[in-house]
């Protein structure tokens, strides 16, 4: 379990993430959702340790994510950030290999080149894993970097607004692959999301928040009511029900 | 080509042309010119070896291509400590004339220098890299205006010593500051090489070399510190000559079309060994010494800066 305590992270004199407190539980996807520059971005990096937080601590498993040295922090989560520039020219295969770096430091066993395999298998990029970076659509790209985190084998996975820039069917596929990776595998995935449908149909747990504050923290059906929503994005959303999903009708509301 | 047969070629060519300068026109006067060609070419060696190092993982820590680790200020202080000297001892002074003194507190002032600007940058928290190349640019600029306003001042024949020390020059290399050199370089290289597979990683940016679990903050220190030690041996040694790793380092990038450090940083070190031995070779053999090897590395070096410029523009 991730325990977020009592977080905190100033930009100038704004705190953009005030005082948060959450637990992030094992073999769940978690969705942070809220309106722009509610700071969901902001505190998955500073769970992952790209961001310092200003006061307040994090513990992975019940010890200190500040105490932990870098590598062994790489080997247990992964993180993966929306925008991905690089100058470097790559192919899809070699990406995938830099996710065994905590576990080799770069010279890859045997061991590491099944995993690679693997990784590019459950994304479907075995035909294509020779082909340079820069060569891929948007959809493509992500799935290359998601299978890099794959690789890199860790129990969670945290995603930064994976969807972005993705047609319906890629996000679709996107979704449908962390939860396979949540229901067979048994990882963790915490993810940014934008579109609360995809929350809503997706996820176990939801953490909705605003102002930099949590509004609401719990199971997905407790949050996606009308009358969370409104307290969240401060819009009236009727739910439809289909099937087992529940669906925010947001569009003329 | 495989990238290893790459590299043979062009270790094969450095060879050739060491072997060349070395031996041609020798004449037999093994006792007198050999000993001092050799001190020559070995000082050109780790000249070579330090810039396109230097500049290759400082490329890679800034992310940007079209940099040069003299951006951080390191040669303008060089060229001030230089006048500084000059102007209130005079040519003909102790801190002049000796040279190992001059060199041991050339090295020491940058390595200082570079030390300070980073504790004072990376003290606090997390301040993003560009921040520290803008207060380089600033001090560099800086120390720039100081040595040109000591030098408008100065005697003129005092002026020509300055001038000696301004330009790159493999003419009057003294013998015991190339060993001096030459053991920096090589536990700079020990230290260095520990790191070859993070400055792989540091490639990809600073979140993934994070998420990869590269302690980025000390390794990104490590490795501006190691090429200021570089710096300030190379350009202590014969003279600020930083540009010119530009060059090397994008042709290695060109050449090699990996994003592996050994070999990228190989290929560079052996690049700038061909050029410079073998303009050395040209400038003293064909050109009798009517030219510098610094024209002619700039010349060269600016028509393909401007070619690089080109093409970036095109692609984006």
């Amino acid at each position: 379990m991730i325990q977020v305590r009592e977080i905190t992270k100033f930009y100038g004199k704004k705190a953009v993430v005030e005082k948060v407190s959450v637990n992030i539980h094992r073999g769940k996807i978690t969705s942070f959702i809220g309106p722009n520059g509610a700071g969901k971005s902001t505190l998955l990096s500073m769970v992952s340790r790209l961001m310092d937080a200003d006061t307040g601590e994090v513990l992975l498993d019940k010890s200190k994510v500040k105490n932990m040295k870098s590598n062994d922090f790489a080997k247990r989560v992964a993180i993966l950030k929306q925008s991905n520039f690089m100058n470097v020219k790559l192919t899809i295969r070699e990406l995938v290999s830099f996710g065994r770096f905590p576990h080799c430091k770069g010279r890859l066993h045997e061991e590491d080149e099944r995993m690679v395999d693997q990784a590019l298998e459950y994304m479907g990029l075995i035909d294509m894993q020779e082909a340079y970076l820069d060569e891929l659509s948007g959809g493509q790209r992500q799935r290359a970097f998601i299978a890099m985190t794959i690789a890199q084998d860790t129990d969670y996975i945290l995603l930064d607004e994976p969807l972005n820039n993705l047609d319906m069917k890629h996000s679709v596929q996107i979704m449908k692959i962390l939860r396979q990776l949540v229901d067979d595998l048994g990882k963790t995935v915490v993810i940014v999301l934008h579109d609360i449908n995809f929350a809503s149909v997706y996820s176990d747990r939801i953490v909705a928040l605003k102002n930099g504050k949590v509004v609401k923290d719990g199971v997905t059906n407790d949050i996606i009511t009308s009358d969370s929503l409104r307290e969240i994005y401060d819009m009236e959303i009727p739910i439809q029900q289909m099937k087992d999903c529940r669906i925010c009708v947001y569009f003329n509301s | 080509m495989r990238n290893s047969t790459k590299l043979l070629i062009l270790l094969a060519f450095s060879l050739v042309f060491c072997g060349l300068y070395l031996f041609q026109g020798l004449n037999g006067s093994y006792d007198y010119a050999l000993p001092r060609r050799a001190i020559k070419v070995v000082a050109m060696i780790l000249t070579g070896v330090a810039v396109a190092y230097s500049t290759v993982i400082f490329q890679t820590i800034t992310h940007n291509r079209i940099l040069t680790p003299s951006i951080m200020g390191l040669d303008s202080l060089y060229i001030l400590l230089q006048t500084v000297l000059i102007f209130f001892f005079g040519s003909t002074s102790f801190v002049l004339i000796n040279q190992q003194f001059n060199f041991m507190l050339s090295v020491g002032a940058m390595i200082l220098f570079a030390l300070l600007l980073y504790h004072f940058l990376f003290g606090k928290g997390n301040r993003p890299i560009y921040f520290l190349l803008l207060v380089g640019i600033i001090v560099g600029t800086f120390f720039g205006s100081i040595s040109t306003f000591l030098q408008v001042m100065i005697d003129p024949n005092e002026f020509l010593r300055v001038q000696d020390k301004m330009f790159a020059s493999f003419n009057n290399i003294n013998g015991d500051l190339v060993w001096w050199a030459l053991s920096i370089l090589v536990i700079t290289l020990i230290i260095g090489w520990r790191y070859i597979n993070e400055l792989d990683v540091l490639s990809l940016g600073r979140d993934t070399a994070i998420n990869l679990g590269v302690p980025y903050q000390s390794v990104v220190k490590i490795m501006l510190i190691l090429s200021a030690v570089l710096i300030a041996v190379s350009t202590a040694l014969v003279g600020p000559i930083t540009f010119f790793g530009l060059i090397v380092a994008n042709l290695s990038y060109q050449f090699f079309n990996t994003f592996k450090h050994s070999v990228l940083i190989a290929g560079a070190a052996l690049m700038s060994v061909i050029a410079l031995v073998g303009g050395q070779w040209m400038v003293e053999r064909l050109f009798s010494f009517s030219t510098t090897l610094s024209v002619i590395i700039n010349f060269v070096g600016g028509m393909y800066f401007i070619y690089l410029l080109l093409k970036e523009s095109r692609s984006s």
